[in-house]
């Protein structure tokens, strides 16, 4: 698998250019006596010449169908791929000279003892103890007891329930592995992170630098790193907790460091002229003024590390992805339903924990947060049997290890059976719309892609990049279009492109239609917005579980896995985008007399142009993301080549070279839609910050 | 402050060291802005040098004195400079080229941690936006100066409470900005500039974001407090009546560069261009124009029986005199007797205005 859970890591991007969008630059007025500025490109027409490059492919993909289109069959592989494989065989052999190797290796001992440490301590048996340090009782009283200090009473208590759930559903062991290396890869996120949000906050140049880095790193679906990951550290533990960092680590930078530099400069001079340091900026104003906006990049870094480590089960990392994925693998949603139901389970109590966190220390810095005697009263007896429990659960076997019960299988035969039903009375209506959807849509766009010659295509898609996103749009899809056909993989590259169309043109269709209307009544915003977020909570790893179930093993099952997986993201950023626009527009042109329609299609989608951009980028990168994963449920293309390369030593090049050209792929759809994004709103523009150099500089 | 006699003025000007004083000052915004100085491109109106060299000139060559003790307006249109000029100041903006003197201090020389002296102590700031921080209350706000300085918070707390007395919030201490008005904002804006005890204080347009009333009544409260603590003052403003109201010298800046420096009266009875000429004609002139702007010498034979009043008496002030009196005023600089305004000469300023 392999996937590519762009996940919270987009959402990050996500989050800051909607924040961006929100509260574009004003364009700086004219000086006077300069010239007036230049009348600016018309943008509508771009769907003719579009229309006319469709047409004319069309046309081509006719007379030439099925010459030259480069197609490799599933297994085979080019000189190019066994020359990958082959460095690939050279590094493993240096692996006891080769002086990055031994560092790497190092330090996968290092993580690999600690995460040993921590297991010892709350999940596995301690030899010679046959039980964990701390038994199942003291783990979930002291989590409930964390959950009260830092929250409240409430989550206290779900905490607790989803302790417990993940005891009585006999994955205790799996769950608190899962959580131990989410927990360490979250706490070294921070701790490398946070340095570099302050960079990217304060530093125009570092905030470019490491804005690049950070938008590569995010349309790189995760197996793209996980290959050379396991290369460095290994089959195991340590990849798990590596790649889980590496993954976690771009949305607090990105979030972080968007809250630091949005703090007023008028609040950075004020203070400034009072004299401040540099440490005393950044401490007591820069980092508490972007509390709430660091916090919002801690929870997407948590969540983010979640989903990782779910899927870090790939290379063999412990935790609830395991499990699921055995399911996965011999397509039996019973088994994995269980822990898939737990890691969402894990998901929204972590979210849940840390937003409320969040509340409550507002809450407490502005004078509030109760009455502090019964607070005390509480936290004092709280601790007390907390203390109890760790101890009592270190004495008694019973309370050390979960009593074994049979409820968990219990529930997965009771799946099966709800799922045999339901796919045995339903199969008529999602076979219907499966085909529809295949033969409509899927098929016909793929045989245009895939089966004209591939120059013929490689044509058709950079004329279509200069027609949206311009020259420079151009440029690096000619590029990007040059790496793919240098990989040997132009075939499979070309049905995997036509997937994410698919599925994203279906994400777009959604978003208008449910943006729009979560924007013009609060009710429906009020009703379908918490599904939204819980859906953008839970690790996509887990969408797989139903739509698995419901269309097999199939090129749409990953499809709709990816719509399910990117609608939220989209729908939200339409609606918010919708919503922004201003009432007196609105109000202004209502007094013209239109009518409602008029008002959505004159007034309110043209205005939210830059958001439904950014929907169709992020829809275009999640969709990607997910159909990539879906090489593990018979999606084939280069999501099976990834799999196939891990699975097969011989084939690893083929593995790389795939995984090269799925973000070859992201990075090309990446930079259209950005360029195709109207530049005036889009770019930031000359922040004013940047260029006021501050005297007081960083200590030398 | 409102209208100090001109020779009073002078006279402070002259004895003491200045409390600021600011030689050829030069901030040019952009990529190679140190080259543009001392070439002939440095001449070029500013719209001309930005397509020329894409640098944007922010402050051209300013150079005044600002005496201790005395209210210093810069007045200029939106983009003019007053910002960059007032931030250039305590270098919260690097200068290009020139010298900034603190009562004989270089400022333009100074290492970082004489610059940071020099703001914790001796200058301090007031914002158009405020910039207070939003997550703590007025009197942390207020003590924030101390709080940098390293002053214990006991003591420093003690402090602001007092200040915060001195600017009418009491009271209000325990209460976030967010909670307040924007003239109470501002008032904690200015308590917490005072905080620190400096010797001057800059004024950023701060009341250009206030309602007309509100900005009425924080104009009187700076009054107020000049004339209780007697601080020097830099005060920028875009709005003429504020200017002539608190300054007791006017600088009036256009694209960067000095058009006139002078005091109000002088703004209005004289002024340096057209620029200026458009700026003030609609201010009413017997506000603000001394006896000396329109006395005379006296007509041979002419009575010199009227009433005495001094120069710097304003003519509206002395307008019902004049109609008393069937003789002329005599306008006295002390036992002086400099000159003589009668009904018509007042009536010729009351009427011009009218009419304009
Ligand atoms: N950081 C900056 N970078 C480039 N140009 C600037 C910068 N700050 C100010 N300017 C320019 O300098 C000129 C003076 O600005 P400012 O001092 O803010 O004027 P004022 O306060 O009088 O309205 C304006 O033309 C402005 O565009
Ligand atoms: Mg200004």
């Amino acid at each position: 698998m392999t996937e590519g859970v762009a996940g919270p890591g987009l959402r990050a991007r996500g989050f800051v250019e909607s924040q961006k969008l929100a509260n574009p630059d004003s364009p700086r007025p004219v000086e006077p006596g300069a010239a007036p500025p230049p009348p600016e490109r018309k943008t509508l027409s771009r769907w003719i010449p579009a229309l006319g490059v469709i047409v004319a492919w069309v046309v081509v993909w006719y007379l030439t169908d099925g010459k030259d289109t480069l197609s490799l069959p599933g297994v085979a592989r080019t000189a190019l791929h066994d020359d990958l494989t082959e460095i690939n065989n050279d590094l493993l052999a240096g692996r006891d000279t080769n002086p990055v190797m031994l560092f790497t290796g190092a330090l996968a001992d290092a993580l690999r003892s600690l995460v040993e440490m921590m297991q010892g301590i709350f999940s596995k048996p301690n030899l010679p103890r046959p039980v964990p340090e701390i038994g199942w009782l003291g783990v979930t009283a002291c989590s409930t007891y964390v959950a009260l200090v830092v929250a409240n009473w409430r989550i206290a208590l779900l905490v607790l329930a989803s302790f417990l759930s993940f005891g009585v559903l006999g994955f205790w062991e799996q769950s608190l592995d899962l959580l131990i290396i989410t927990g360490i890869s979250v706490v070294i996120a921070v701790v490398v992170g946070m340095p570099l949000a302050v960079l990217v906050g304060t530093s125009a140049r570092a905030n470019r630098a490491i804005t690049v880095v950070l938008d590569v790193m995010q349309t790189m679906p995760t197996f793209v790193y996980l290959l050379p990951v396991v290369l460095f550290f290994g089959i195991g533990i340590p990849s798990a907790v590596v790649a889980t960092l590496i993954y976690a680590l771009p949305p607090i930078v990105r979030i972080a460091g968007f809250g630091i530099r949005e703090v007023p400069t008028t609040t950075i001079e004020a203070t400034d002229s009072a004299g401040q340091t540099y440490w005393q900026r950044l401490l007591k104003v820069q980092i508490p003024m972007a509390r709430k906006t660091i916090i919002v990049g801690l929870n997407q870094t948590i969540l983010a590390a979640l989903s990782m480590a779910t899927l870090a089960s790939f290379v063999d990392g412990p935790g609830l992805g395991k499990p699921v994925l055995a399911g996965l693998r011999i397509n039996d949603v019973g088994t994995a339903f269980v822990p898939g139901a737990l890691i969402v389970v894990m998901a929204v109590m972590l979210d849940r924990t840390t937003t409320a966190a969040s509340e409550r220390a507002e809450k407490v810095a502005r004078g509030g947060g109760g009455d502090p005697r019964t607070r005390r009263i509480l936290l004092i007896g709280g601790a007390v049997v907390t203390i109890v429990a760790v101890y009592v659960s270190r004495t008694y076997v019973d309370l050390a290890r979960f009593p074994e019960n049979t409820l968990g299988s219990r529930i997965a035969d009771v799946v099966n059976d709800v799922m045999d039903w339901i796919t045995g009375t339903f199969s008529g209506a999602t076979g219907a719309f499966k085909d529809a959807i295949t033969n409509g849509l899927l098929n016909p766009m793929e045989s245009v892609l895939a089966e004209s010659p591939w120059y013929v295509s490689g044509l058709g898609i950079a004329a279509l990049a200069l027609v949206f996103g311009g020259l420079r749009a151009m440029i690096t899809t000619i590029i990007c279009l040059a790496g793919i056909w240098y990989f040997d993989l132009w075939h499979d590259a070309m049905i995997t492109l036509n997937m994410a169309l698919v599925g994203t043109v279906l994400v777009m269709i959604l978003a208008l239609v449910f943006g729009v209307w979560m924007a013009r009544d609060r009710r429906v915003d009020l009703g379908i917005r918490p599904l939204l977020d819980a859906g953008q909570t839970i690790p996509p790893f887990v969408y797989l579980i139903p739509v698995l179930a419901l269309f097999g093993p199939s090129r749409f099952t990953a499809i709709v896995a990816g719509i399910v997986y990117a609608a939220p993201a989209a729908i939200k950023l339409v609606a918010d985008g919708v919503k922004a626009v201003s009432p007196t527009t609105i109000e202004a042109g209502r007094s013209t007399g239109q009518t409602t329609w008029q008002e959505i299609t004159k007034v309110q989608l043209p205005m939210a142009k830059g958001s439904l951009v950014l929907a169709t980028n992020q829809g275009l990168l999640y969709v990607l993301a997910m159909v990539v994963i879906g090489g593990l449920v018979g999606a084939g293309a280069l999501g099976y080549d990834v799999v196939y390369g891990f699975s097969r030593s011989e084939a690893w090049g083929k593995g790389l070279a795939a995984g090269i050209t799925i973000v070859l792929l992201g990075v090309m759809l990446d930079r259209i839609t950005r360029a195709a994004a109207d530049k005036r709103r889009d770019d930031p523009g000359p922040r004013r910050a940047f260029f006021v150099r501050l005297p007081i500089g960083p200590p030398k | 402050m409102t209208i100090t006699s001109e020779g009073q003025e002078t006279s402070t000007a002259e004895s003491a060291e200045p409390a600021l004083s600011v030689r050829n000052l030069w901030k040019i915004f952009g990529p190679r802005a140190d080259k543009v100085i001392g070439t002939p491109d440095a001449e070029l109106s500013r719209a001309d040098l930005k397509t020329k060299t894409g640098n944007v000139v922010g402050v051209k060559d300013v150079s005044f004195d600002v005496a201790p003790g005395e209210v210093f307006v810069v007045m200029g249109l939106s983009g003019s400079g007053k910002s960059t000029l007032v931030r250039l100041l305590t270098r919260l903006i690097e200068p290009t080229a020139g010298t900034i003197c603190l009562n004989g201090m270089d400022v333009t020389s100074a290492s970082e941690k004489q610059l940071r002296d020099v703001r914790r102590k001796q200058v301090s700031m007031v914002f158009q936006h405020f910039g207070l921080l939003p997550h703590r209350q007025v009197i942390d706000n207020v003590a924030y100066g101390l709080e940098v300085r390293g002053v214990p918070k006991k003591e420093r707390r003690e402090k602001a409470a007092e200040i915060v007395d001195l600017v009418g919030l009491t009271g209000y201490e325990k209460s976030y900005p967010d909670q307040l008005s924007g003239g109470m904002q501002q008032r904690v804006g200015l308590a917490r500039a005072l905080a620190g005890d400096p010797e001057m204080l800059l004024f950023d347009e701060p009341f250009s974001a206030l309602d007309p009333l509100i900005r009425r009544d924080m104009q009187n409260e700076v009054i107020r407090l000049h004339s209780e603590l007697g601080k020097t003052m830099v005060f920028i403003t875009h709005d003429l009546s504020e200017a002539l109201k608190l300054g007791d010298r006017i600088m009036i800046l256009r694209d960067g560069a000095i058009v006139q420096i002078g005091t109000p009266d002088e703004v209005v009875a004289r002024p340096a261009d057209d620029y200026v000429k458009d700026f003030v004609s609609e201010v009413p002139k017997s506000h603000v124009l001394t006896l000396k702007w329109v006395m005379r010498d006296p007509r041979p034979g002419e009575s010199l029986e009227g009433p005495a009043l001094p120069v710097t008496t304003i003519v509206r002030q002395a307008a019902r005199a004049a109609i008393a009196s069937d003789h002329p005023i005599r306008v006295m600089d002390g036992d002086k007797l400099l000159g003589v305004v009668d009904e018509d000469d007042i009536m010729r300023v009351v009427v011009a205005e009218v009419e304009s």
